[in-house]
């Protein structure tokens, strides 16, 4: 598999600090990447990086075998989908906020109701198609995120924490969606969790991030088994109690 | 002596001069408003606060610095605009540009600062960005502009020093209460007070009509 995504001597700094640090990171096409750490470790920074919605103050990303500062930003973020810890959406009716996406990017009606329909259909939401987002529940509205990432069919999905706020059947379900919809469309996606079992159940490597710094990447079974060091062993013991 | 036919006149050029007024300081307030919401740079709260104090500028210290720059020896007195409906609208557009820059920009500083980097993650250019903060905070945005018109409708003092209520020409509502009201004549006054009254009602019932239509959409 070749790689999406290189980067190579990352930092990113957030308010005057360092927020994130990659010395060397490789993410291929169609793989699923689960990055776990504390609160604070520089998860959400590097999503927001990889999305271009922050500047890194140094290091290089590759997109594509592309350089990832010699892109263009638009074109870059319509190749990419981002879906939030909460679902954000506008005050509007549900397919009107799966259909943003491709409004923005031009497409005409009959392309967008076409792909709306299909996803809505896909994500088991067709009923809430007209119910506006004040209307509808927490569950609900974060599945309608992920159609409005989906619908996009894009290149790169970056996940943060999509499912953290919601109760545990509901995750369960998304889990069970999410998960489908990864394997069938070979998406090449990055998911930030808390969640051990998710992230082994989602992605097919781990990588731990704690400090800012990247400490290991590798499959589940591998970074339960050999954490590379204390730090990680303590972060890992702490998060499998 | 205030014929039906002057009122007329009086009440359409009050209505053309305030609605213009407003117009141009939604044209001015809404960008300016939405640049300082979103910017972030360095200044930034210090121009807030200035455009914050300029909500409540005192309309005759607006209406001497206007007469002052229109006035023949001023530095725009070659344009020969004072006295004129224009300079009323120049007046009137220093009054309520603040007041749709300053409510514009707290509107758009309310909505969540995620919803900017949702909006950029779904592949919005700037432009796109922009409109939908613009839909979304489009209840206080329209509060903001009959803020501004409220502002200007009633104010007498700026429209009296550059307009000169010179009747048939530069004679608005609130210059011609204030004339009736010097001259003894109190009904005639009461009876401009309640349209004026009137009038103001019915544009912001129209305008909150359309604010709740679209809180229920």
């Amino acid at each position: 598999m070749t790689a999406l995504i290189e980067i190579r001597d990352l930092v990113v700094q957030r308010g005057g600090m360092e927020a994130l640090q990659i010395n060397a990171l490789d993410i291929p096409r169609g793989e699923t990447l689960a990055v776990v750490g504390p609160n604070g470790a520089g998860k959400s920074t590097l999503l927001l990086t990889l999305a271009k919605l922050i500047k890194p103050a140094c290091g290089q990303i590759h997109f594509n075998g592309n350089l990832f500062s010699k892109l263009n930003e638009l074109e870059y973020r319509r190749k990419i989908s981002f879906v939030f810890q909460d679902p954000l959406l506008l005050d509007m009716s549900a397919e009107e906020n799966i259909a943003l996406g491709l409004k923005f990017r031009g497409l005409t009606k009959n392309d967008i109701k076409m792909r709306v329909d299909q996803w809505m259909k896909q994500l088991g939401i067709e009923s809430l198609a007209k119910r506006r987002a004040g209307q509808i529940s927490g569950g609900e509205a974060q599945r309608i995120s992920l159609a409005r990432a989906f619908v996009l069919e894009p290149e790169l999905l970056l996940l943060d924490e999509p499912f953290s706020a919601l109760d545990p059947p509901t995750r369960a379900s998304l889990l069970d969606d999410l998960s489908a919809l990864l394997t069938k469309d070979h998406c090449t996606a990055i998911f930030v969790t808390h969640n051990l079992n998710e992230a082994a159940k989602l992605s097919q490597r781990i990588a731990i991030i704690i400090k800012g710094k990247l400490i290991q990447v590798g499959p589940a079974q591998q970074i339960k088994t050999e954490p590379v060091n204390d730090e990680a062993a303590a972060f890992l013991k702490e998060w499998t109690d | 002596m205030v014929l039906n036919s002057d009122i007329w006149q009086i009440i359409l050029l009050s209505l053309q001069v305030s609605a213009s007024a407003t117009v141009i300081s939604l044209l001015i307030g809404l960008p300016v408003g939405t640049w300082l919401a979103l910017g972030n740079f360095r200044g930034r709260s210090f121009i807030l606060s200035i455009i914050n104090t300029g909500m409540a500028l005192p309309p005759v210290v607006v209406g001497l610095v206007v007469a002052m720059t229109l006035w023949r020896s001023g530095p725009l007195g070659d344009f020969n605009l004072i006295y004129t409906p224009a300079a009323i609208i120049i007046a009137q557009t220093i009054i309520a540009a603040p007041v749709v820059t300053g409510l514009s920009a707290a509107a758009l500083q309310a909505l969540d600062p995620r919803l900017r980097q949702q909006l950029l993650g779904l592949g919005a250019s700037n432009l796109q960005m922009i409109w939908m903060l613009w839909r979304e905070a489009r209840l206080p945005l329209l509060a903001a502009l009959m803020a501004g018109f409220g502002s200007v409708i009633s104010e007498v003092g700026a429209s009296m020093m550059v307009g000169g209520n010179i009747q048939g020409q530069t004679r608005v509502l609130t210059t011609a209460i204030v004339l009736e009201t010097n001259k003894g004549e109190f009904n005639v006054a009461l009876g401009l007070g309640v349209l004026l009254l009137v009038i103001t009602y019915l544009i912001n019932l129209a305008l909150t009509w359309i604010q709740q239509r679209s809180a229920k959409r």
